[in-house]
């Protein structure tokens, strides 16, 4: 029997403001245990909590971006269990009425575009952190991430493979670091996705029972996470069971899931709006001044490059990935003669492969947008070639200065002079009989050794341009002589 | 010296007459002779002693504000940073907290002196004061007889003046009853007035800090220093401060006092009654005028509140876990084991009796039939008051439906003492201020009057309250033992 995938995805992003939700404490990642958890994050007896305007801004930003409906008065529920890492006993969230709702993003998918529907996004805070190694049977309790601001996006069953999952993910993660309201750091938890996974019979039109996956936190344990899962339940239906609804675990060292727990042992969390925080009200004014503060998106960004500027699909998909990425390529732009296409081939493959090697950032680039615009003018206006131009590149990393002072330093300028490129050409002739004649012969081939003879005789300086032209027409000259 | 209201001892501390170590050594003595009302849950007198010297040096240079000098106890359900703050409960017989209350920070900031903290009911959840874990404390009119509850601490200490004046909080009448029932002045602010930070939680939609005193002027005084917005509580609300004894002489000619029937019905003890129509004639003859009005869903304002208390508390008390701080039950077997343990030994029962009600009240598929038409309601309730004040400008009855009920007498029966606090709860529900001030007594013991008036009107029922206290003399009664 065929069958279909279908996935939802619910993705818990950090927001990422100096202080906390409802505190004042920081945010900052990697502090030692419980030294950023102030009397509010605890939960001493008598603390209130008061919302966090910039949280709120940042969860505006993003249901306008997706287009959703930001709702003007939003919520905030307790939702109620029993957890050592859970201070207060209860979780303040929002339940009823989420700030966003109904959103939605296009993705990209082997069959073209496909829109993903946003159920809703919700303002919630993050719980601490349970350690259950290093003390001796006994569990560690650590309440820096307590009262950490998370946007809760909870997407529609709209994915049909993993694939899809993690083409809507990537689109994600890149849309929240654009807009700067996360740093979309997985290692460090700022974006974790759970992901709520069924199979149907095609053609069905009632959704399967589902499972849902926790917590997985790369976009590639996502991917092996749900095929594992989607396996799991074929096989399961196939040999005559059927699926609970339960949670699931994904253990990346075995790749499979496990239960966690079942419908039946769910929590009731006895949701009720939260008596210490009236509701949210948001004016005209402040959703503006959020829409204010949107740069231009991704999708956006990608499809100008692709129309303005002739970039193909993978080149605007690559450039605009990350917003910093984006940035360094329309400065390099702006700066040079050179065109787009060859601005975009050195960032994404040159720049793009040192940067992995180092594993820095493209803002932490040694070699800045200014003096990549440099060096892809020199070979603009033929002061070196490409190939040289690589050259220069690995100095300028390595910290030797500009492309022109490097060109300067090295003697790495093109030789253009014709008279002097003949003589080289003539030397290279001399020592070549063999090769004559096979030319001669009609192996047409092996005109590029004696290209390449030149370019060594050169250090690669010589205009590889000029080189072809005047070869050619000393070699056709022998050939024609010889035949007469 | 004991005897005076902060008006007078204002004055004494600004004219030298007294100095507030003397002031703060005169309370401290009777507070350790009446020991016996077991008013307090904890006093630190060199704690005590160290803030009346620094008050002293204020008063010597001239730095002083109305109230610096001045001996104040509050209910243990303020948290004080350095002392011990147990709400009542063993679950925090041992926290101290590493942070004041602001309502204990402003008292700190105008150079108030503290006597200590005052027994309550645990979680002031109670009507009677009995529920404390550091055992009952006794009206000091009788004292088998009960202060009230649940800042039945505070009201004793005032009414056998240990101290000149107490704080507290009132969630569904714990500031106005037990002021009632030990003979003196207590006020419960508009919701939102006073900052709810650092006042352990009971109800947050219902709970609200008030004073207890010996007058309605004292009440304003001390109103003053504790009223306000702050940034720390969402719900408290950015209104400005009048200086709350600027209209307390005002003329009553005209006032329209509101009498629900509600409030007169079979369930008011006649001599009650009788005390509290003879307190309204006194208001009568100051030209004010009685008016009968009708607030036809009152009988619904004990059941409701008895949703949303307990809902709200059952969520508000799950951080008592044994985890962070507090009493943490020394055996267990595993994490559940030791919630539940730590829970049961640590919560008494009207706590946990509370605690189920509103778990349940909030579970799924009862939800709406509770605490959602709980809600709703509340919102009826409320807007009886709406219409109500239409006709008149304050609202009077009876606080309580009678006297100090004897120690031990309700303590087994909830109902009947979750009906004590009938005529006060509706305040809490709508979130008006009320004040309870002493009308006259009934066998030996005090009953109260309260007023009730529109949002932020606390100027106007303090105004009617000291216009009352100028021609009567209730207010100034001392117990016998107590002179």
């Amino acid at each position: 029997m065929p069958w279909e995938t279908v996935i939802g995805l619910e993705v818990h992003v950090q927001l990422n403001t100096q202080s906390k939700i409802f505190s004042g404490a920081s945010t900052r990642y990697g502090a030692g245990p419980n030294t950023q958890a102030c009397a509010v994050d605890i939960a001493l007896p008598g603390v209130l909590p008061v919302m966090n305007r910039e949280a709120t801004r940042k969860a505006v930003k993003f249901g306008l971006a997706v287009e959703a409906y930001i709702n003007q008065k939003s919520i905030f529920s307790r939702k109620n269990y029993f957890y050592p890492d859970l201070p207060k006993g209860y979780q303040i969230s929002q339940f009823e009425i989420p700030i966003v709702a109904g959103g939605h993003m296009m993705i990209d998918t082997a069959d073209g575009e496909k829109r993903i529907g946003i159920t809703r996004a919700h303002l919630e805070e993050d719980a601490g952190k349970s350690l259950h190694e290093d003390f001796h049977g006994m569990t560690g309790i650590d309440l820096n991430r307590a009262g950490t601001p998370l946007l809760e996006i909870v997407s529609e069953p709209d994915m049909r493979s993993p694939a899809e999952a993690i083409a809507y993910l990537r689109k994600l993660h890149t849309l929240v670091r654009y807009l700067d309201i996360s740093d979309g750091n997985m290692q460090e938890g700022s974006f974790r996705c759970d992901a709520n996974v069924s199979v149907r019979p095609r053609g069905q039109v009632e959704l399967g029972t589902r499972s849902e996956l926790k917590n997985i936190n790369s976009f590639r344990f996502i991917e092996k996470a749900i095929k594992f899962e989607v396996e799991r339940q074929i096989d399961l239906i196939e040999d005559g069971g059927t699926v609970v609804q339960e949670t699931r675990l994904y253990d990346p060292d075995k790749n499979e899931t496990r239960p966690m727990r079942t419908k039946e042992d769910a929590h009731d969390y006895r949701y009720f709006p939260d008596p210490d925080l009236p509701p949210m009200d948001l004016d005209g004014q402040f959703i503006e001044s959020a829409r204010c503060e949107i740069p231009e998106l991704p999708e956006i960004k990608k499809r100008r490059f692709m129309a303005q500027l002739q970039l193909n699909r993978e080149d605007a998909e690559q450039l605009t990935a990350e917003k910093a990425t984006a940035d360094y390529f329309e400065s390099v732009l702006s700066q040079t003669q050179g065109e787009a296409k060859s601005v975009a081939n050195w960032i994404n493959s040159e720049l793009a492969s040192y940067l992995n090697e180092e594993n820095k950032d493209i803002d932490a680039s040694p070699v800045s947008a200014a003096m990549l615009a440099q060096l892809i003018d020199r070979i603009h206006d033929e002061t070196i070639s490409g190939k040289i131009a690589k050259d220069v590149f690995r100095s300028m990393w390595a910290g030797e200065g500009g492309a022109d002072e490097i060109i300067e330093n090295k003697g790495l300028r093109q030789i253009t002079d014709s008279s002097a490129l003949e003589k080289v050409i003539d030397e290279v002739l001399t020592r070549s009989q063999a090769q004559i004649e096979q030319y001669r012969g009609g192996q047409g081939k092996v005109f590029g050794y004696f290209v390449g003879q030149v370019m060594k005789a050169t250090q690669g300086k010589a205009n590889p341009q000029q080189v072809n032209e005047i070869l050619k027409e000393k070699l056709d000259r022998i050939s024609r002589g010889t035949a007469k | 010296m004991y005897a005076e209201t902060l008006k007078q001892l204002a004055s004494d501390l600004r004219g030298k007459r007294c100095s507030s170590v003397e002031l703060t050594t005169c309370y401290l003595d009777r507070m350790e002779r009446c020991g016996t009302l077991n008013a307090f849950i904890t006093i630190d007198a060199d704690f005590s002693l160290d803030q009346a010297r620094a008050a002293d040096r204020l008063l010597e240079n001239g730095d002083s504000r109305p109230l610096t000098g001045i001996p104040i106890a509050h209910k243990d359900i303020f948290c004080t940073q350095g002392m011990l703050t147990t709400c009542g409960s063993k679950i925090l017989h041992n926290f101290t907290p590493p942070y004041d209350a602001t309502l204990i920070g402003r008292c700190k900031e105008q150079g108030m002196v503290s006597l200590g903290k005052t027994n309550m009911d645990e979680f002031a959840m109670g009507s009677s004061n009995e529920t404390s874990y550091f055992g009952p404390v006794k009206n000091p009119w009788d004292k088998n007889k009960v202060p009230g509850g649940s800042s039945g601490g505070s009201a004793a200490t005032v009414a056998a003046r240990l101290a000149a004046a107490a704080t507290g909080t009132d969630t569904g009448g714990s500031v106005r009853q037990p002021a009632a029932l030990c003979g003196i002045t207590g006020l419960k602010p508009t919701y939102g007035r006073v900052s709810r930070y650092g006042m352990i939680a009971f109800a947050s939609s219902l709970d609200q800090g008030g004073v207890l005193t010996q007058s309605a002027e004292d009440a304003a005084l001390l109103l003053n220093v504790i009223a306000g917005f702050d940034p720390k509580d969402s719900t408290s609300v950015d209104e400005p401060v009048p200086d709350y004894t600027g209209d307390l002489s005002k003329d009553l000619t005209g006032l329209r006092i509101g009498l629900p029937k509600q409030y007169f019905d079979e369930g008011l003890a006649s001599s009650v009654e009788q005390s509290t129509r003879e307190a309204l004639s006194v208001l009568e003859k100051l030209g004010a005028r009685l008016i009968d009005i009708d607030l036809p869903n009152s009988e619904l304002c004990v059941p409701c509140y008895y949703v949303i208390a307990p809902s709200e508390a059952s969520s508000n008390l799950s951080r008592f876990d044994g985890v962070r701080y507090g009493y943490r039950s020394e055996l267990y077997d595993d994490l559940v084991d030791m919630y539940m343990r730590t829970r049961s030994e640590g919560f008494g029962d009207e706590v946990k009796r509370r605690i189920m009600i509103g778990t349940y009240a909030l579970s799924a598929g009862y939800y709406d039939a509770y605490y959602l038409k709980a809600q709703k309601l509340r919102r009826l309730i409320t807007q009886d008051f709406e219409l109500a004040f239409e006709q008149c400008d304050v609202i009077m009855g009876p606080t309580t439906p009678t006297p100090a009920f004897e120690l031990g007498a309700k303590i087994s029966d909830p109902i009947s003492m979750y009906l004590n606090d009938i005529y006060t709860i509706s305040a809490n529900l709508s979130g008006l201020p009320g004040v309870s001030i002493p009308a006259g007594f009934v066998d030996g013991l005090p009953t109260g009057l309260q007023i009730i008036g529109p949002y932020f009107s606390e100027s106007c029922l303090l105004n009617v309250g000291h216009r009352f206290q100028m021609e009567t003399d209730w207010h100034k009664r001392i117990p016998g033992g107590f002179e």
